[in-house]
């Protein structure tokens, strides 16, 4: 059977598409899946390096689109879990090396090879949006609780509604405890009742993230990370466990002090 | 909105409250694909239209979008004016 193919999109860049992408392939593998990563970032290549793997790449998904390789030699799999691939962008190309019908293939051949295709989109909704949601079996909507950002997610789901794409879940990325509790932020509530889309998930803004990126080591990884619990359980909820929402913590007097973990 | 908050009676409406206002105004407007302004325009037209058959409350006319879910629609409260000589029944 092939595997589920899923868009992580926004709309507004920079809400933590790559993050998420990066954190739920590695939740998912050390699950037992097995996962290939595509990011559709064409000329704005990140996952390689959220991921740690930007070492070893060879070729890349528009290497392989224009019969340049074989599609396992555009994946580079992950040493800590084999099960895991990413196919990298191409960095010295752009959106339009890739059409709708390009990506259409690579992902429906990806997903013969794996039980989830986790396709990072690009921001905008332009032709990288349309090239990365079109395969798509679900599209995760990633916001900030921030004005702009629920705009931008508001757009991307009445595009994925008119376009008759794949249905959306949310994710709402970066939300403070405090300022939630201080009222000086959206709360998930609230945005969720704007969006009136189903809930993935809650992860909070969380310094570790800053870290884990610097380290190629994504917070997934890392058990005593807040956000790395949230991702764990996105992770378990994308395979059908239901799995209760994580009351909001604050970080503790000890993780403020020393700024991280 | 936290206890603190409710306990002094804060006046000024949160941050909070202020995004979720303004998110719910953007949100109509985009998902309609009508400005703010052309709803005002829309608004004076109705009235001249409706005014050319009844007799209404202009004053007092007002209209909105509304969303239930993700569905928008456009309500429109037209008040007549109090009928002076209406008849007690047909
Ligand atoms: N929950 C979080 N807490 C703290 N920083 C975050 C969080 N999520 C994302 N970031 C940071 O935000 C920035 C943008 O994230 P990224 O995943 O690259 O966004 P996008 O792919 O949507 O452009 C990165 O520097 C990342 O480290
Ligand atoms: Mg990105």
């Amino acid at each position: 059977m092939a595997g589920k193919i899923i868009t992580i999109s926004s709309g507004k860049g920079g809400v933590g598409k790559t993050t998420t992408t990066a954190n739920l392939g590695l939740g998912l593998a050390m699950l037992g899946e097995r996962v290939i990563c595509i990011d559709a970032d064409i000329g704005l290549r990140n996952l390689d390096v959220m991921l740690g793997l930007e070492n070893r790449i060879v070729y890349d998904i528009v290497n392989y689109i224009e019969g340049h390789c074989r599609l396992r030699q555009a994946m580079v799999r992950d040493k800590r879990f084999p099960e895991l691939y990413l196919m990298p962008a191409a960095q010295t190309r752009d959106k339009n090396a890739i059409s709708v019908s390009d990506m259409k293939r690579v992902a429906h051949e990806a997903a013969e090879l794996a039980d989830y295709v986790l396709i990072d989109s690009p921001a905008g909704i332009e032709q990288g949006f349309r090239y990365s949601v079109t395969p798509a079996d679900l599209v995760l909507i990633v916001t900030n609780p921030e004005v702009a950002s629920v705009r931008d997610a508001d757009r991307v789901i009445g595009l994925l509604e008119a376009e008759g794409w794949a249905p959306a879940q949310l994710i709402i990325n970066r939300i403070k405890p405090d300022l939630v509790r201080r009222g000086e932020m959206l709360d998930a509530d609230t945005v969720l009742d704007l969006l009136a889309i189903s809930l993935l998930g809650i992860v909070q803004e969380d310094p570790n993230i800053l870290i884990a990126s610097n380290r190629g080591q994504p917070v997934v990884l890392d058990d005593h990370s807040i956000a790395g619990q949230s991702f764990r359980n996105v992770a378990r909820r994308l395979r059908g466990e239901d799995v209760p929402f994580e009351p909001l913590k604050s970080p503790s007097i000890l993780q403020r002090i020393f700024g991280a973990r | 909105m936290n206890l603190l908050n409710r306990l002094l009676r804060r006046r000024d409406p949160s941050g909070q409250d202020i995004a979720a206002q303004r998110l719910r105004l953007v949100l109509t407007h985009d998902r309609a694909n009508i400005s703010p302004g052309i709803l005002a325009l829309l608004k004076d037209e109705l009235i001249a239209v409706i005014s050319r058959h009844l007799e209404i409350d202009a004053e007092k006319v007002q209209v909105n979008f509304t969303e239930d879910q993700r569905e928008t629609r456009l309500v429109a409260d037209i008040p007549l004016m109090q009928a002076r000589h209406r008849r007690s029944s047909d």
